[in-house]
């Protein structure tokens, strides 16, 4: 059989984490774009790739899942970006600590789960991690973007253009 | 017995425990809980919201976005769903037999799609409770708690879902939601490099997957006496096989059996699927409810999924699997083979399936070919069978002059399973509940029931705050007396 070897192990790291030009910050957007405004997180994350903003990797899916844990591993700093049905607008940005409780369902983890599911699978967790929840309206299948949800999405990135310029 | 339990007689002198996420959006699932002064159990309904509007978002659009656009449906298994809408769409092009490049990088796709959602379901859903008993201290009964005590069980179990994740990832092109299956093909075929990437991990993916059904194996041997009642009762069955009767998870005939293993009906070919199978409407719950035709609604449900592929293929055309599978059917003289918790057994069994699957489909070179795809004779209509994950799934289309979509129909695995989802809570219910006090562990039972069947409660949307579990205890007057919350963003 296969030996020792580690599969699909992380991404190489140098010193105690990423190097800044490869991603020392990595930015994950969730949600489904057909979803109105869940869509948040991936248009987030297109308008931040537009930027080009050294050392922050993007990612984006539509559901957060255990294995993202292996993309946190030894970065200096996470942010989960993610539509919110209730909360303040136009987001709330907080701080995001490990913390999982059982699921009645597969489909998804809170970024907290995924945070915590780094101890379990012996990978170096985030320095800092963060969950930017930009408040949305509507959620309806086929629906846009709100006007309301637009408003907040430009008010999250000028958040992000600051933190991570 | 477990039937009687649908509807009760007087059910507004009651009182009614609700467990339900907060979610309003389609995508949700509850139970609701009907019991008597002595907290006797009257009724039990498993209610499941899905996919509702879904048909319609795909009305009109061209049927050349379908295989995309649907992978919206679900962040867990949207590879079922683009395989699924792509062969339908075979059929409209009038793609019958694809080329062995383009069958071949499907199939690879397929199984690393199978792979990475049984390790998921097993390793990160279901394993606190089996590992720690349905009514342990909640606060130990998570993934967490199995890191502390089996911080092997929780690494492999992740590492196996990323390279399910990462074959998917080379085979569809992108990491989600990939676009490589297209009407009458695939667009990309595999680089000797992405090859030999993925045949570096398929030999240890296979031991590690041997591993995972002999801890599935132990888990029930521990703990025989309960999990051959818990929640079981016979089921007719449906699933596709091969023309030579093997498991085949992407292609095959529908083959149906009934509760005492009797052959029902046998290879019928998938694209007159309603000749057999039809969909029935209930009051209470927003799910139909499908059965076989030829028995009518109330006898005619039935079972689909790990538990149902397993037991009534002839053979898995693997020989790790196929030998896994022997044991399994032979195991206290074939009593496992139809305990609702041995879906977990059975399910992993079907993950060393797939990792075989997958080296063997990396040693052909067809996946290197240049062939990418046919076309034939243009038809109206297409319909598209695989087994999901989570088991049977139908996909069918008419689309009309102009390319556009004009009618669309999905039968989900959950549907098919919808009756036997509720048959499994109300046995749980008779048995564990009935005329206790509730607990929290007690409560988990009716979700240790749910979970053997993953259902696909909460596919498209996932919102912050929109996936949250509730459970309520509410009295006779509906005020409540006791709520928690568990799970959710």
């Amino acid at each position: 059989m296969g030996g020792e070897r580690e599969v699909t192990a992380p991404p190489p790291r140098r010193g105690r984490g990423w190097g800044e030009g490869e991603g020392a910050c990595l930015v994950i957007g969730i949600g489904n774009p057909s979803r109105g405004d869940d869509a948040l997180g991936p248009l987030c994350i297109e308008r931040l790739a537009a930027l080009n903003l050294p050392g922050v990797e993007l990612l984006t899916d539509f559901q957060l899942q255990v294995e993202y844990a292996l993309d946190l591993a030894g970065r200096r700093e996470v942010v989960f970006v993610d539509a919110a049905e209730s909360g303040p607008e136009p987001y709330d940005f907080r701080v995001a600590t490990p913390c999982e409780g059982l699921a009645h369902t597969s489909h998804a983890l809170a970024p907290e789960a995924v945070l915590a599911a780094c101890a379990r699978i012996g990978v170096t967790p985030p320095e800092a991690a963060y969950v930017l929840a930009i408040r949305g309206q509507a959620f309806e299948l086929g629906e846009g973007l709100s006007e309301a949800a637009a408003r907040n999405l430009e008010a999250a990135l000028d958040l992000l253009r600051a933190k991570l310029g | 017995m477990a039937h009687d339990l649908e509807t009760a007689q007087n059910p507004e002198a009651l009182k009614r425990v609700v467990i339900e996420p907060l979610s309003r959006v389609e995508g949700h699932g509850k139970v609701t809980l009907l019991l008597d002064e002595h907290d006797r159990v009257q009724q039990a309904r498993l209610h499941i919201v899905e996919f509702r509007g879904f048909e319609k978002f795909i009305q009109g659009r061209p049927y050349w976005e379908v295989p995309v656009m649907v992978q919206r449906l679900c962040g867990i298994c949207p590879v079922s769903h683009h395989l699924a809408a792509a062969k339908a769409m075979d059929q409209v092009v009038g793609a019958h037999r694809l080329t062995p490049t383009a069958e071949k990088l499907r199939r690879l796709m397929h199984y690393g799609q199978i792979l990475q959602s049984h390790a998921l379901h097993f390793f990160h859903l279901a394993s606190p409770d089996l590992l720690f008993g349905f009514d342990s201290d909640v606060a130990r009964r998570n993934i967490v708690g199995v890191a502390a005590e089996y911080p092997e069980v929780a690494r492999q179990g992740v590492l196996l879902r990323k390279f399910g994740q990462e074959v998917i990832r080379v085979t569809a092109g992108k990491r989600v939601h990939g676009t490589s299956a297209v009407p009458g093909g695939v667009n990309k075929n595999l680089s000797r490099e992405e090859r030999d990437h993925l045949l570096q991990d398929a030999y240890q993916v296979i031991a590690w997957s041997r591993d995972a059904v002999a801890l599935a194996r132990r888990l029930f041997e521990q703990n025989l006496v309960q999990y051959e009642r818990f929640g079981s009762f016979p089921a007719h069955t449906l699933g596709l096989v091969r023309a030579d009767g093997a498991m085949d998870l992407y292609h095959g005939g529908l083959r149906a059996r009934d509760r005492d293993g009797r052959t029902l009906f046998d290879h019928v070919d998938t694209d007159r699927y309603w000749d057999h199978i039809l969909e029935e409407v209930k009051s209470w719950s927003y799910m139909k409810f499908p059965y076989f035709r030829d028995m009518g609604p109330e006898d005619g449900w039935y079972r689909v999924g790990p538990l149902t592929r397993v037991t009534q293929c002839d053979f898995i055309p693997t020989p790790l699997a196929d030998h896994a599978r022997r044991e399994f059917l032979a195991y206290d003289e074939g009593r496992a083979a139809g305990a609702t918790l041995a879906t977990h057994w059975a399910r992993m069994i079907e993950m060393l399936h797939a990792a075989e699957t997958i080296k063997d489909l990396l040693h052909d070179d067809d996946l290197l070919g240049d062939d990418l795809m046919v076309r034939g004779e243009r038809q109206a209509r297409g319909v598209g069978v695989l087994e999901a994950p989570r088991g049977t799934l139908i996909h069918h289309y008419r689309v009309d002059e102009n390319d556009l979509v004009e009618r669309c129909n999905l039968i989900v695995s959950t549907t098919h399973n919808n009756q036997a989802m509720n048959e499994a809570i109300r046995r749980v219910a008779h048995e564990y509940l009935d005329g206790r006090q509730l607990t929290e562990g007690l409560l988990n039972h009716i979700e240790v029931a749910v979970r053997a069947f993953d259902p696909c409660l909460s596919c498209a949307t996932h919102a912050l705050g929109k996936m949250p579990l509730k459970v309520e205890l509410l009295d006779a007057s509906g005020a409540v007396v006791d709520a928690r919350l568990s799970g959710g963003g």
